[in-house]
């Protein structure tokens, strides 16, 4: 594979030819790196779709230096040698995608109080980073009843932002598909075939996959917000799956599992249902330690590490 | 059933709408008397695929469905290299509201469409091709699968087409009815069984279409000129017309004039012309006063009627792709797919608006979430501002998501839905105003 080289928001970045722009963002890390609310690097043909990850390319390539008329979607443009990409340095990337997130929020109900989600929500994390103070709606948001698809999944359609994410599961993960989205436009919904149960090994990577509150753990659901557990990396011998898990505890009791997730939010490894909903035994598991969270997440509020501090030299000895 | 063969037709060139007067001209005996698919026995015996690109390329024929890309050029695209099959796709939907005049070839003409459909495979090397057709189209469906039958038992569909060694197998599908599904990759995932939703460009399906082949995709009309092409010559086809629009264009004609219908009309035609000549629109209704047009299909900007006449230099406006254009999109607009909607003035543009804006909310894909939600949000303030419960801010923040939406889709249905906003309120602000203020319309009783 050749090398190409890149710059977003004025640093320079060598990644793989083909490699997108928002991968090559990853790399470098840090602010530059786009929101994403649809694009999940562990499902094929995924993003494009929310357009809040929409940057401006100032210059194509070396070959050719004209700028793109549009801005475009980081996560599914690829590079060019010599492209010069803007992100956080663009007004005008940084005004619509505030225009995106009051798009994504328009038909949001903003429930985080009682919704399962918050603290992990990215819909959240994209409002306060993007959003205005007020809102120019006054529009009714659609509603829906919560129904259950499934024993183990409930499904809140009013918070869903139609990433398609828990459907590029269900299409890449299970067989037998039987959810996906009826309807058109704003009408659109996530639903299960007529009356089908989602019922299927690996459907509960569903709920990890969606980034807000839509679909959520029943054996979880208002059992605890989630900064008041404590998520411990585990792992025991699947048969079905890695087996590698996060535990989220509360004193010794086990209240949710769930996939291991990398600083971007999207799950290293799918896991089976099984290990996700049956196993909630200490015992069931070998515990490795303590999960790191991100720095920034309201998750890591109180989880103390430890500083090791450096030897004092003593320079008279 | 058949009540569009009452709609008046007038023809000022004989190209696409030659003889279509003629009784039972959809049938293979009559057609063919006339004329018919002699380009491509011409075509198949002195031409090979390569020359007939060229040829097209030539004539200056540029796609009739709305975007107006040179037609030659876009099969120029084609990726050759690889051992796949290449496929070549009518895109019959004919969704734009404003725009009837592909289901008239269809209906009345069929074998022209298919010579064309011949034509176009075999210079894309195309072994099967497909009319794609909107679903609700079920009777001109059953007029072109009869035409494709005699097509098949007259030898010009099928295995070794007139002994030239080339073979094509022509199917027609009908489509599931929704205006995205006239987009060509929508189309594309249609027609493969899936749900229309329009794929994220680059590739184009010129490089991976259909079934992941390379693939071209032309509108009806586009296609309904190929024989002419073929059997005329590229230099006789570009010499009508003027500029970079050449040939002729069918123009769907409809709202307050005297004769509504589908024109045939040769390219830089005068507006003034097309609208008050009795041969072609006879002028506006009751005599009353134009007051707008929207020239090309509900989704490209609309104009008032001194710019619709003459462009903001003075100049009278011309039916052609440069012309209309002329002035960008703060004074022009787009010959788009020639549905060409007249309003006078008993108008109200905020209510036609909000029709519009109802319609692209309904039809959003619903994919990507400016178009999901921005097209919903523009027509619930616009039904606001017509029920005179609207602000002086809603008109800003209308203008504000119309510029949000545009561009930042994946298909341009979020355009379509964004320009007209846009320019009804850039060209009609006082009337939006006056419903605020009035709070009603100031045009209602
Ligand atoms: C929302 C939308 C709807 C469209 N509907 C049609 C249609 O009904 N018929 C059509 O020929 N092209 C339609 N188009 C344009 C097609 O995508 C494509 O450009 C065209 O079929 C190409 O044919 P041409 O090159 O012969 O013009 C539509 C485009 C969009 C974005
Ligand atoms: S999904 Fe996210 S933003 Fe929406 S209510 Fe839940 S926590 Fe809040
Ligand atoms: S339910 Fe969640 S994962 Fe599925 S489309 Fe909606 S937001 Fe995305
Ligand atoms: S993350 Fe790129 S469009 Fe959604």
């Amino acid at each position: 594979m050749s090398l190409v080289k890149v710059t977003i928001d004025n640093i320079e970045v060598e990644v793989e030819s083909g490699t997108t722009i928002l991968n090559a963002a990853r790399k470098i890390g840090g602010a530059v790196v786009p929101p994403t609310m649809c694009y999940y690097s562990k499902l094929e043909g995924s993003g494009g779709k929310c357009r809040s990850c929409l940057v401006k390319v100032a210059q194509g390539s070396t070959k050719d230096p004209r700028p793109m008329p549009k801005l475009v979607a980081s996560c599914r443009t690829a590079v060019m040698d010599g492209m010069v990409v803007q992100n956080i340095t663009s007004p005008e990337v940084m005004e619509n995608r505030r225009a995106i997130t009051e798009f994504l929020l328009l038909n949001h109900p903003l429930d985080c109080p009682v919704c399962d989600q918050a603290g992990e929500c990215h819909l959240q994390d994209l409002s306060y980073e993007h959003g205005l103070v007020d809102t120019e709606t006054v529009e009714e948001r659609r509603t829906f009843a919560p129904i259950d698809i499934g024993d183990k999944i409930k499904l809140h359609m009013n918070r869903c932002i139609l990433c398609y994410r828990c459907v590029m599961v269900a299409d890449q993960l299970t067989d037998q598909r039987v959810h996906g989205v009826l309807g058109r436009g704003d009408h659109s919904e996530i639903s299960t075939h007529i009356t089908k149960a989602i019922d299927n090994d690996f459907s509960g990577n569903m709920i990890d996959v969606c980034p807000v509150g839509a679909l959520t753990d029943k054996t979880f659901r208002f059992k605890s917000r989630v900064w008041f557990t404590k998520p411990f990396d585990a792992h025991r011998d699947c048969p079905k799956c890695s087996g590698k898990v996060v535990l989220w505890k509360k004193g010794d009791e086990i209240l949710r599992v769930t996939g291991r997730k990398d600083k971007y939010g999207e799950l290293e490894d799918f896991i089976c249902n099984d290990c996700r909903f049956e196993h909630k035994e200490n015992t069931d598991w070998t515990i490795e330690g303590p999960r790191k969270i991100e720095r920034h997440s309201v998750i890591s509020q109180n989880h103390y590490e430890k500083i090791s501090k450096p030897e004092i030299q003593d320079n008279n000895s | 059933m058949f009540a569009h063969q009452s709609i008046p037709v007038t023809m000022a060139q004989q190209i696409l709408l030659n003889n279509i007067k003629v009784p039972g001209l959809a049938s293979f005996d009559v057609y063919r008397k006339l004329g018919g698919y002699t380009s491509v026995e011409k075509t198949l015996k002195n031409f090979t695929p390569d020359e007939v690109t060229a040829e097209v390329k030539k004539s200056g024929l540029r796609g009739r469905g709305g975007a107006g890309f040179p037609a030659g050029m876009k099969w120029g695209f084609i990726d050759k290299s690889t051992n796949n099959p290449r496929y070549f796709v009518c895109n019959f939907d004919e969704s734009e509201p404003g725009t009837f005049k592909d289901r008239h070839i269809g209906q009345l003409n069929p074998h022209q469409l298919i010579e064309g459909m011949i034509l176009g495979s075999y210079a894309l090397g195309a072994r099967t091709s497909y009319i794609y057709i909107r679903g609700e189209l079920f009777y001109v469906l059953r007029i072109i699968e009869k035409a494709i039958e005699e097509a098949y038992a007259n030898g010009f569909l099928g295995e070794n087409i007139l002994g030239s060694g080339y073979s094509l197998d022509l199917y027609c599908q009908p489509g599931g009815g929704a205006y995205i599904c006239g987009e060509e990759t929508a189309l594309i995932e249609s027609l493969e069984g899936k749900r229309g939703n329009p794929r994220i460009k680059p590739p184009f399906p010129a490089i991976v279409g259909l079934y992941d082949c390379p693939t071209v995709v032309n509108n009806v009309e586009t296609i309904s000129a190929l024989p002419w092409i073929m059997n005329n010559g590229a230099d006789a086809y570009s010499a009508i017309g003027i500029a970079n629009s050449k040939g002729t264009k069918l123009i769907s004609a409809c709202g307050h004039i005297n004769k509504p219908g589908i024109y045939e009309i040769e390219l830089g035609l005068p507006v003034e012309e097309f609208i008050y000549s009795d041969q072609y629109c006879g002028g506006i209704r009751n005599g009353n006063k134009l007051k707008a047009v929207v020239a090309g299909g509900s989704s490209v900007p609309i104009l008032p009627a001194e710019l619709i006449l003459k462009t903001a230099k003075g100049e009278p406006r011309l039916m052609s792709y440069e012309s209309l254009a002329e002035g960008g999109f703060e004074t022009g607009t787009m010959l788009g797919s020639g549905g060409f909607i007249v309003m006078d003035d008993t108008t109200c543009i905020v209510k036609n608006l909000l029709t519009f804006a109802r319609f692209y909310h309904h039809e959003s894909c619903g994919q990507c979430s400016p178009c999901r939600e921005g097209t919903g949000w523009m027509e619930k303030i616009l039904q606001r501002i017509e029920d005179g419960r609207g602000t002086m801010k809603d008109i800003d923040l209308l203008v504000g998501i119309s510029k949000h939406i545009e561009g930042n889709t994946i298909c341009p249905l979020g355009d379509a839905a964004a320009w007209p906003v846009a320019s009804a309120v850039r060209h009609f602000r006082q009337e939006f105003e006056d419903h605020v203020k009035l709070q009603r319309c100031p045009l209602s009783k």
